[in-house]
């Protein structure tokens, strides 16, 4: 238990330190923050912009600690500012908007891509040497070597425009009424098809090698051989005594591409138009909107330390060595 | 005679590599009677292990039996399909492995893979099975509330006792017993032997006792054969191997060589390193190890030559 209790603080820890960073970074800048950020838009921003930068950033004349504890309230109640671009909409409310397409657009794609190539690196350890080791493997690592971004454009060219199977931008058909309703649905399921097999074609084949590599180191171990000399069933073997124990490094290694799969996304939604952070945040960029940049990247931030907490929790759940250690040291 | 339990036929086991076969195993013969103790002695690299393991048919590529047969009982092992191979594994033979340290699943309770020893057979009603798992703890000096433990929460004596339930859990009559003390301390050893001994004398099961510990197998073994390279030197019961033995490598192994000038005996090693498998020497694999080789020791192998029945050694000295 204090395991997890340590893990947690670990994690407070690192959130208040991104989000110090995101207040601490404007103020580096060169001379007078204020007046350098605001004169090098000069003329470029709306009044509203400026009005919402020096909202988000909290800068007035206070000193540093009141503005910091200022701004450090602002984000405790989710409070980011008003986006420049997006003028008057609230920062949150815009990134709420994106976070909800992201989620289910790369939840779905990564979380497909780790189980199918999880257990075909399996399979394909399991069967060394054999015909679908000697396919899949090469192939997928092959696939997985194009750039994010010129596989995205292939499969939208092949199946969105020559084919014409699958929607190509967007994250519904602009005709259908967003609501529980099954037309909604499928027009949501279909528009995150080709993003989602995007995502899941590159990263399916680091998945598979990655297990394959550990999956043959586990079967080299003792109690492998054991469980055989027991007279278990192929199967059970390789489930219950290879493969689960295979699966520990592979599922640290996860959660570390989860960040990865975040950047990754970014490409994909900007080739698909899919309103989701990465497509927001190119948006932001593009327009100087500030604080929609900030409460992005605040948000990625805090996104990929919530999956390592995630993975973490379910690692302890796995591995019985991670329970005990701190109970007796 | 009454057939032995188990018969080793010139067994051979190859090293399929990309430059050519390595022969590890070179027409290894013996037999395992029933309630024996059979130890096979050797040093790192001999091919102890590998015997176990062809037996088992669990060798991994590129590791095959490339010649010999190992009946069973009976059976002829080597011919049997895999699904009746399974039927064989932990049944009628079980295997316990080297390091006590390695051969439970870390990510298992030990109660579940003793289950797994006890239902990878036939079906078992969990209860059954429960009371089963306590029965093979309790009989091994192990308190049955520890089927719940992980591995990682017993210590190596512990951890070997659990290897040695689980290889009781279907009563075979053999068990291969692959170095099973080595990764312990000399008390914890001790301790094991005796408990070994006890199960075996109160079970009956015959053993096939890997080691490199000569000594050891003077005390438990009663036959013991000493593999050298892939091939064995000497055959003989356990007491003629402690007394008499012919070949200069089990007398090399023993540590006391009988010299006929020196009034009392001296402790000596073995100079010099077993051979590469991939380039044995010609002859008698030993020769070039060995202080009393004769001329015809580098030009042909030595056939396994009848000293005493059941004494068999493979050396040109007479």
């Amino acid at each position: 238990m204090s395991y997890l209790l340590r893990r947690l603080a670990l994690y407070a820890v690192a959130a208040w330190a991104s989000i110090t960073l995101a207040f601490v970074l404007p103020r580096l800048m060169p001379g007078d923050p204020q007046t350098a950020m605001f004169a090098r838009f000069e003329g470029k921003m709306s009044p509203e912009g400026i009005a919402a930068l020096r909202d988000t950033f909290g800068f007035s004349d206070a000193p540093l600690a009141a503005q910091y504890l200022t701004y450090l309230g602002n984000v405790a109640t989710g409070d980011l500012g008003v986006s420049a671009s997006h003028f008057p909409a609230r920062v949150g409310d815009v990134i709420g908007a994106g976070l909800v397409w992201t989620l289910w657009l790369t939840g779905v794609a990564v979380v497909l891509a780790y189980a199918i190539g999880t257990a075909l690196g399996v399979l394909v350890a399991w069967q060394r040497g054999g015909w679908l080791d000697a396919i899949a493997p090469p192939l997928l690592a092959l696939v997985g070597a194009f750039p994010f971004f010129w596989l995205a454009m292939l499969l939208l060219l092949l199946f969105g425009f020559t084919l014409g199977w699958a929607p190509v931008r967007h994250a519904h058909a602009a005709g259908v009424e967003p609501g529980w309703t099954l037309a909604f649905a499928w027009s949501v399921v279909t528009h995150a098809a080709l993003p989602a097999l995007t995502i899941v074609v590159a990263t399916v084949g680091s998945w598979l090698l990655d297990m394959r590599n550990t999956m043959i180191g586990v079967l080299g171990e003792d109690y492998v051989t054991l469980a055989h000399a027991k007279g278990l069933a192929p199967r059970r073997v390789m489930l219950r005594y290879a493969a689960r124990n295979a699966l520990l490094p592979n599922i640290t290694s996860f959660g570390m591409a989860l960040g990865f799969v975040l950047s990754g996304s970014l490409l994909t939604e900007m080739v698909f138009s899919y309103p989701g952070l990465g497509y927001l945040l190119i948006g932001a960029v593009r327009s100087l909107d500030y604080p929609l940049i900030q409460g992005l990247f605040l948000t990625i931030t805090l996104a990929v330390l919530g999956a390592n907490l995630l993975v973490d929790l379910v690692y302890v759940w796995l591995d019985p060595r991670a329970r005990v250690r701190t109970e007796a040291p | 005679m009454t057939e032995p339990l188990l018969r080793v036929e010139e067994l051979s086991v190859e090293y399929l590599t990309a430059t050519g076969p390595v022969r590890v195993l070179d027409g290894v013969s013996f037999v395992v009677g029933r309630g024996e103790v059979f130890g096979l002695a050797g040093e790192s690299g001999s091919g102890k292990t590998t015997v176990a393991l062809a037996i088992l048919r669990l060798l991994k590529a590129p590791a095959a039996i490339t010649g010999g047969r190992v009946w069973f009982d009976g059976q002829e092992l080597t011919a049997l399909g895999d699904p009746a191979m399974r039927g064989v594994r932990g049944r009628r033979i079980s295997l316990v492995t080297q390091s006590a340290l390695d051969a439970l699943n870390p990510v298992m309770p030990v109660g579940a893979q003793l289950g797994d020893a006890i239902s990878a057979h036939h079906r078992v009603r969990a209860r059954d099975r429960d009371a089963r798992v306590a029965e093979l703890l309790a009989g091994v000096g192990i308190d049955p509330g520890r089927a719940r433990s992980y591995p990682h929460e017993l210590s190596g004596g512990m951890r070997q006792r659990v290897v040695i339930a689980m290889a009781l859990a279907q009563r075979p009559p053999l068990i291969l017993m692959d170095e099973p003390t080595t990764a312990l301390d000399v008390i914890v050893q001790r301790e094991l032997l005796t408990e070994i001994a006890r199960l075996q004398a109160e079970l009956g099961f015959s053993i096939l006792f890997i080691t490199h510990d000569l000594a050891l197998m003077l005390e438990l073994c009663t036959h013991i054969g000493v593999l050298y390279a892939g091939r064995l030197a000497e055959v003989a019961p356990a007491q003629v191997i402690g007394a008499r033995a012919r070949h200069p490598y089990t007398q090399g192994l023993l540590g006391c060589f009988p010299d006929p000038r020196a009034p009392s005996l001296r402790l000596a090693g073995i100079p010099g390193a077993p051979p590469d498998p991939r380039h044995p020497p010609a002859g008698c694999r030993f020769h070039p190890r060995c202080d009393r080789r004769l001329p015809a020791c580098s030009a042909e192998p030595p056939a396994p030559r009848v000293i005493a029945p059941g004494h068999e050694a493979s050396c040109w000295l007479p």
